[in-house]
């Protein structure tokens, strides 16, 4: 393998964030990844992101006010209501 | 339910309580015909994730919540039609993006994006290397239910972030979308995106950690 221009920990946690994403360069991801291979405390921060992640994706909905639920249903029952003054019966 | 479930929307159904989580379509098509618990069900689902949108865009929570109103308003009378061209939930979110934008551009908004490290510098040493090596924090997740310390911490560490990074992480690792979605929804270059992200995540992990390591 080609020599790789090693990283320090501080340069290689900059990287992450875009590793993440799929969004490094070809040079960046291999200098990235070669010092994964030899650091095992980056290679635990990148476990921990990635077990950050699933932690955030479990997050449920943050539930609404009942103040915002109540106005919204406001407005929806007096759309109910003008609808139905409008509808003509037959 | 038809056939077809792909392997991340397998996982996901998974992931998801034993209540089969009824699909945004089928409730907005149940919504449009009258049904206020499908109404109200759309609203507990999105409500405050629409409101982080708005506020990424205009500069009081008072303006964000009037865009949030008006949007749900103009799906009620029709004004915006779902064509199926997108998600149900990405076609939403976009109509409250482009009304809170347009309130946003009179409010001249600003856009921060901190571009310093995502973990303390005090972290490393003068050459770069760790001082304190992270720790795994498996036993952390292993023991993890909705409802668990690491849970409530992540939760705390969303509602912790600025609004925009809220939006950003929200809008990408809660509901979903792409990094592209999240950028053109807020009105963000794409790095710009990917900026707020990790520092967004590396905030939640940091706490995340500090529960693994016992100290909150």
């Amino acid at each position: 393998m080609a020599l790789v221009k090693d990283i320090n920990c501080r340069a290689a946690v900059r990287l992450i964030g875009d590793y993440l994403e799929d969004a490094l360069s070809w040079r960046e991801r291999r200098r990235l990844e070669h010092h994964l291979a030899n650091c095992e405390a980056c290679s635990t921060y990148l476990e921990q992101m990635r077990a950050t992640l699933v932690l955030t994706g479990r997050v449920e909905p943050e539930d609404v006010s009942p103040e915002a639920l109540t106005a919204l249903l406001d407005v929806f029952d007096q759309y109910q209501r003008d609808r139905d003054s409008d509808t003509p019966t037959s | 339910m038809s056939t077809g479930l792909g392997v991340l929307s397998s996982r996901r159904y998974a992931r998801s309580t034993t209540v089969r989580r009824v699909d945004d379509e089928e409730l907005l098509g149940r919504f449009l015909a009258g049904d206020r618990d499908a109404f109200t069900t759309l609203v507990r689902r999105y409500q405050v994730v629409l409101t982080h949108i708005a506020r990424s865009y205009v500069s009081t929570s008072h303006s964000a919540d009037d865009v949030v109103q008006e949007a749900w308003i103009a799906v009620l009378r029709g004004a915006e039609r779902f064509e199926g061209r997108s998600s149900f939930k990405t076609w939403l979110f976009r109509i409250v993006a482009n009304r809170a934008k347009t309130i946003g551009v009179r409010e001249k908004r600003q856009i921060p994006v901190d571009h310093t490290d995502p973990v303390a510098g005090e972290r490393f040493s003068s050459e770069g290397m760790w001082k304190e090596p992270p720790r795994p924090f498996d036993d952390v997740l292993a023991q993890t239910q909705a409802d668990s310390a690491a849970a409530a911490a992540v939760r705390a560490a969303i509602a912790d972030l600025a609004d925009l990074a809220r939006s950003v992480v929200t809008l990408r690792d809660v509901e979903g979308l792409s990094t592209s979605e999240v950028a053109s929804l807020l009105d963000l270059s794409e790095a710009n995106t990917r900026v707020i992200l990790h520092r967004a995540r590396a905030h939640i992990r940091s706490v995340v950690e500090r529960v693994a390591k016992g100290e909150s």
